[in-house]
């Protein structure tokens, strides 16, 4: 560690400080508008008279369906990314310790990466073609199906990594001690990538949980998500602010919640990859 | 007396056996299959719908060929060259200050001894909501009535603007937007870089008596370079889908000055109702990212190379 003296160091925190009191502000300032009447918004009163009537409206209102959007994109995030996680482990399972044709594991790598670097929403129209012939359009299933395939390559690539950190020596361990293949994956592999599982697993009920663009043409009224029931509000011809910001707060919760909670694991699948 | 009794093997066991001897085929099948069917299969039929007209009847989806048609379209589509500059002008924009941003504070964060935990987590917010709930946000912060910004501007004596609504400003706003939202994944991928660099060599050229300016110049960015390349690469390419922000901030508007090309694109399949003309721009979309990433990835062989 280098040595800082005392006037840095008081600078370099200010400056993070600042920084932070940036990303934090629109937050709050945001959650002070959700408490506030539409008259207060307006004219900006504070210190302000602290209601909960937009979330009540927001959550319980006659016009509104809220809980249901949130039941929606609760399904489709806890199955889809549980989906996800299966086949991710297994796929990265083969891909990184199975020495298969080399040509083969390119191609799929190679495959993953281009599809995760093109916009979604240039599939979206064949997706919307294809689920439309099978009489999916506006189910649940359609967009679970959907999720599971834009989290696949983060998972694959995210549980390789945590397959490539295991001594190899372990399975055939395993094996020789009479264990199955299956029945070593299960008992012996499988606790080891755990830390991966639970970061690819965060990161993929986030992004199910915050996805617009699908969401926004692969549903109608009664399989509409969270997003796109925000992004309903926002284009009304008469915009209640109050409840425009007290729908986004709700939206940020599990975001909010997983930030502490699973900030270690996030953290380490956003930045895997990088540094290497 | 043996064989018999392993010929009657229960047929649940058998295919436990088989999956056994073939762990490594089947393990990867369910990923190649969800790929064959939801990524390959739409990806040809992307490439079949560009070449036609789609409309409805009853129901029904009915093709019609118009690959001459939809080509000539192109050819005359103004907004799309619009919304490609725009899209360029918003990735450059954005992707150079988050970098530029999140590389300063990401060397900041690295010279402190305590409170990195904090700054992570605290990070961690805009990037884990979802993305229409920060364009319903700063649309709040942008409004001219009540917006916090034009209150802060307020205070200097700035008269109230319309940010978002005019075509001077929308542009420029959106992008501040984007600054915010991912400035923080910069600067947690870069700083995990700063973390993993060899703690001897910076010891090392603090015995040597070296300046922190010179031991940026000549060590940190030269070691962190790749770290560099890849945070650039990868905002940049997330940046080009950019979607969600700018459809609940301005939708494109006003006139064309926000319209960017995943929502052109979205407008031409869903609003206008054009799918086959809307796979054909999808096609070029594909085309135009994936030469930026060819041209990127020969540049850097080329650089580094040469080094």
């Amino acid at each position: 560690m280098m040595v800082v003296n005392s006037w840095k160091r008081v600078a370099l925190w200010c400056f993070v400080i600042f920084a932070l009191i940036l990303i934090i502000a629109p937050f709050i300032w945001i959650i002070g508008i959700s408490l506030k009447y539409q008259i207060a918004i307006i004219t900006g009163q504070f210190p302000f008279d602290v209601t909960w009537v937009n979330y009540e409206r927001v959550l319980f209102g006659k016009s509104s369906d809220f809980l249901l959007n949130m039941f929606n994109s609760l399904v489709v995030a806890v199955i889809s990314t549980t989906l996800v996680l299966i086949i991710a482990t297994l796929a990265a399972y083969s891909l990184a310790w199975r020495t298969m044709s080399g040509l083969f594991k390119m191609g799929f790598l190679a495959w993953t990466l281009i599809f995760n670097i093109i916009p979604p929403i240039t599939l979206v129209g064949p997706w919307y073609v294809i689920f439309s012939d099978l009489g999916l359009y506006n189910t649940l299933t359609a967009l679970v199906m959907t999720h599971i395939v834009i989290n696949l390559p983060m998972a694959i690539w995210l549980m390789m990594t945590a397959f490539g950190t295991i001594p190899r020596d372990l399975e055939s361990a395993a094996i020789m001690d009479g264990c199955r293949r299956t029945t070593a994956f299960r008992l012996v592999l499988l606790p080891l990538v755990k830390p991966g599982m639970i970061a690819a697993g965060l990161l993929a009920f986030v992004f199910s949980w915050s996805e617009f663009g699908i969401a926004l043409n692969l549903t109608a009224k009664e399989t509409m998500t969270i997003p796109v029931a925000i992004a309903s509000y926002a284009g009304q011809y008469e915009i209640n602010h109050g409840e425009m910001a007290a729908a986004a707060v709700l939206s940020s919760l599990p975001a909010i919640l997983l930030m502490f909670l699973g900030q270690k694991f996030i953290v380490r699948g956003l930045t895997a990859g990088s540094v290497k | 007396m043996k064989n018999f009794t392993v010929k009657k093997l229960p047929s649940l066991e058998r295919l436990w056996e088989f999956i056994d001897s073939h762990f490594i085929f089947v393990a990867i099948l369910p990923a190649v299959i969800i790929f064959l069917l939801f990524t390959i299969y739409p990806a040809i039929e992307l490439v079949l719908m560009s070449g036609s007209s789609i409309t409805f009847e009853n129901a029904e989806l009915i093709r019609e060929p118009a690959l001459e048609k939809n080509i000539v379209k192109f050819l005359d589509d103004w907004i799309f060259r619009k919304a490609l500059v725009n899209t360029l002008i918003f990735v450059l924009l954005s992707t150079s200050i988050e970098m530029l941003f999140g590389f300063g504070l990401a060397l900041a964060v690295n010279e402190l001894v305590r409170g990195r935990g904090i700054v992570r987590t605290t990070m961690l917010l805009p990037i884990l909501i979802p993305p229409v709930a920060i364009g319903s946000i700063w649309r709040l912060m942008y409004n001219s009535e009540f917006g916090v910004i034009n209150a802060f501007l307020e205070l200097f004596g700035i008269p109230a603007q319309q940010f978002l609504g005019s075509t001077s400003t929308a542009l420029l706003s959106v992008v501040v937007v984007d600054i915010w939202h991912w400035t923080p994944l910069v600067f947690l991928i870069l700083l995990a870089g700063l973390e993993a660099l060899p703690e001897e060599v910076m010891e090392a050229s603090s015995i040597d008596g070296a300046t922190y300016n010179q031991k940026l110049r000549f060590i940190i960015i030269p070691l962190m370079w790749p770290a560099l390349i890849v945070a650039f690469m990868f905002r940049s390419i997330v940046a080009f889908k950019v979607f969600d922000q700018i459809f609940l901030l301005t939708s494109g508007g006003p006139g064309t000055s926000t319209e960017v090309i995943s929502l052109y694109v979205y407008k031409v399949f869903f609003q206008q109702n054009q799918l086959g003309y809307g796979a054909l721009l999808a096609l070029i979309t594909i085309g135009i990212i994936c030469s930026y990433l060819a041209v990127f990835a020969i540049a850097q062989r080329k650089f580094t190379g040469a080094k």
